[in-house]
């Protein structure tokens, strides 16, 4: 149950984009379509699971004031070695995405999961935390790339609906439209929990 | 000697580090409420980040490329960061109080920065030699401080007026970014960049 | 939790041997990974870049050693002791995410046959568009010499891709160095 829910919180009430704020770079710069934000995420997910279980390991191991430095170097690897396997493996993804893999190092909801739960908790739970605010970061961007895409070129995870010749609202692709479409999404999270509390 | 110039001119103005490659958001957006704490977070940018590469561009030419382990460059460039941002911090507190008031607060938060490291990478790709990797990155730096003295002027002014509800806080500050990468926008092919 | 078992203490000698083991440890896991990744990086790469060089010149069956122009790469493709033609690697700085890199293929008469996009850093759906061979093939069949290549709103030849004209420039602006590096050496 507890693994449940701390899997559960990550998708909506700690979304680390919409309710948190957090990694917005790799949010607002790799989200132009619906499939190249989800890559993002799923990238930065594998890397949230492994360090997050690796630091739940070593936190009784890992001196105190040593603590952030182990970290890092702890998520820099995994990084790495994400880094790596998709520069033989997946090729175009991997230029795509560019710059935001090895920055995932410096996302902000990685080392704060591994500060502010994985040295605290037990590696099952640390997991279910990474998995569940992983995917809930993945599904942010995978909802912002679509808006933007379907805005932008009239299109969702490739498929065209709305003809080529046909003008579409280009800002939304471009870098404005990011802060514009991902400022009202936000905008939207808030109308709707402020319905609920009301 | 003009190439320098123009670099400086794109790294600003056409390719600003914030509205154009979409690095250093975080501090772009937390340290934005009000003019006087957004200089003293783009000073120490400036700082940390010219020092940063210039380390990191040693590091990697002279460390990293003989022994041929280039691979490892994300964990040592961190790493690196990391120790500088510690250094300056202890060096500042000894040798200068004001200085380190001014901008003590802010240096924890640039590990994390991911315009820092973003740049270090970014110089390393472009192949810079030394000089070109430090004109590159001085020109980031002030364009990173451009960009949040604005952004933070305008929204002293925001705190004056009625917004809906919802739009509140981080809503009503990415539109206004959008709209501030919107006017940057018009420096588009301005100047082509000779390398 | 945390509290039940004692945290190893911040000694000097503790964290000194636990940041060395750390570290080691990565650097076995990454240079681990890095060897068993890189050929099949290399793999594809090559696979990538042969696949180009079939598509942009005439069917051949040699290809010459690279000869490096300024700052295009040529090489002479032979169909028996002739030369079908010659690929050029070439890049263009005035992209607008960042460089453009292309294959521009030139038969035997010196008419372009056909280019192959690289490596492009340019927005998705905008100037990414200039893989499409609506734009893209306007050059093929084309002699360099009777053809201009820019776009129409700077008097050339070319229609730009819709919205972005930058990414247009950039795409004519490296097939021209390559024209200017297969003059030269094919001299």
């Amino acid at each position: 149950m507890r693994v449940w829910n701390e899997f559960i919180k990550g998708f909506i009430k700690e979304n680390p984009t919409f309710v948190l704020l957090l990694g917005m770079c790799p949010t607002l710069g790799t989200t132009t379509s619906a499939i190249n934000g989800m890559s993002m995420g799923l990238a930065a997910t594998v890397v949230l699971i492994c360090s997050n279980a690796v630091i739940s390991l070593l936190k009784n191991v890992i001196p105190d004031k040593v603590r952030i430095p182990g970290f890092i170097v702890v998520i820099a690897s995994f990084v790495t070695v994400v880094d790596l396997s998709m520069q033989a493996y997946l090729p175009d993804l991997y230029e795509t995405l560019g710059l935001f893999i090895p920055l995932i190092v410096v996302n902000c909801i990685i080392l704060g999961r591994a500060e502010a739960f994985a040295s605290k908790n037990g590696v099952l739970l640390s997991i279910a935390d990474g998995l569940g605010i992983g995917l809930g970061f993945t599904m942010s961007l995978t909802i912002l790339g679509s808006v933007r895409e379907i805005l932008g070129n009239g299109s969702v995870f490739g498929f065209q609906f709305i003809p080529e010749n046909i003008d579409k609202v280009l800002l939304f692709i471009m870098p404005p439209g990011a802060f514009i479409a991902l400022g009202f999404l936000i905008a939207l999270v808030n109308y709707i929990k402020n319905r609920k509390a009301a | 000697m003009t190439g320098y110039i123009l670099v400086f001119i794109s790294a600003i103005l056409v390719n600003n580090i914030v509205f154009a490659q979409f690095l250093g958001i975080c501090p772009f957006l937390g340290v934005s409420n009000k003019v006087s704490t957004s200089v003293g977070m783009g000073a120490a940018v400036l700082f940390v980040m010219t020092l940063a590469t210039t380390v990191t561009w040693l590091l990697y030419n002279l460390v990293l490329i003989p022994l041929n382990i280039a691979f490892m460059q994300t964990v040592a460039y961190i790493l690196v960061i990391a120790a500088l941002v510690q250094m300056v911090e202890i060096i500042l507190k000894k040798v200068s109080q004001p200085l380190y008031q001014a901008l003590g607060v802010f240096l924890p938060l640039i590990t994390t920065n991911c315009a820092v490291l973003g740049v270090a990478i970014l110089v390393t790709q472009k192949n810079y030699n030394l000089l070109q990797s430090v004109v590159y990155t001085i020109a980031t730096a002030l364009g990173f401080f451009l960009a949040l003295v604005i952004f933070a002027g305008i929204r002293e002014r925001l705190e004056l007026y009625e917004i809906p509800e919802a739009m509140k806080g981080a809503p009503i500050a990415l539109v206004t970014a959008g709209l501030l990468a919107l006017a940057f926008m018009g420096f588009t092919g301005l100047i082509a960049v000779p390398w | 939790m945390s509290d039940k078992k004692k945290k190893l203490e911040s000694t000097f000698l503790n964290m000194f041997l636990v940041l060395l083991a750390i570290s080691l440890v990565s650097a076995l896991a990454i240079g681990f990974t890095y060897t068993k990744t890189k050929p099949a990086a290399e793999a594809i790469q090559k696979a990538n870049f042969e696949k180009a060089i079939k598509q942009v010149v005439p069917e051949f069956d040699k290809l010459s050693e690279k000869k490096e122009v300024d700052e295009c790469v040529l090489y002479t493709a032979y169909k028996g002791e002739e030369v079908a033609g010659t690929a050029v690697e070439t890049v263009s700085h005035k992209g607008f995410g960042g460089d453009v890199q292309l294959l521009v293929g030139f038969d035997a008469e010196g008419k372009i046959h056909n280019t192959a996009v690289l490596s492009i850093k340019e927005t998705p759906g905008l100037g990414s568009n200039m893989t499409n061979p609506k734009f893209k093939d306007q050059v093929n069949g084309k002699n360099p010499a009777e053809f201009k290549l820019s776009v129409k709103k700077d008097g050339g030849d070319v229609d730009a891709i819709t919205a972005a004209t930058i990414s247009s420039r950039a795409f004519l602006d490296a097939v021209g160095k390559a024209v200017e590096a297969y003059k030269k050496g094919s001299n």
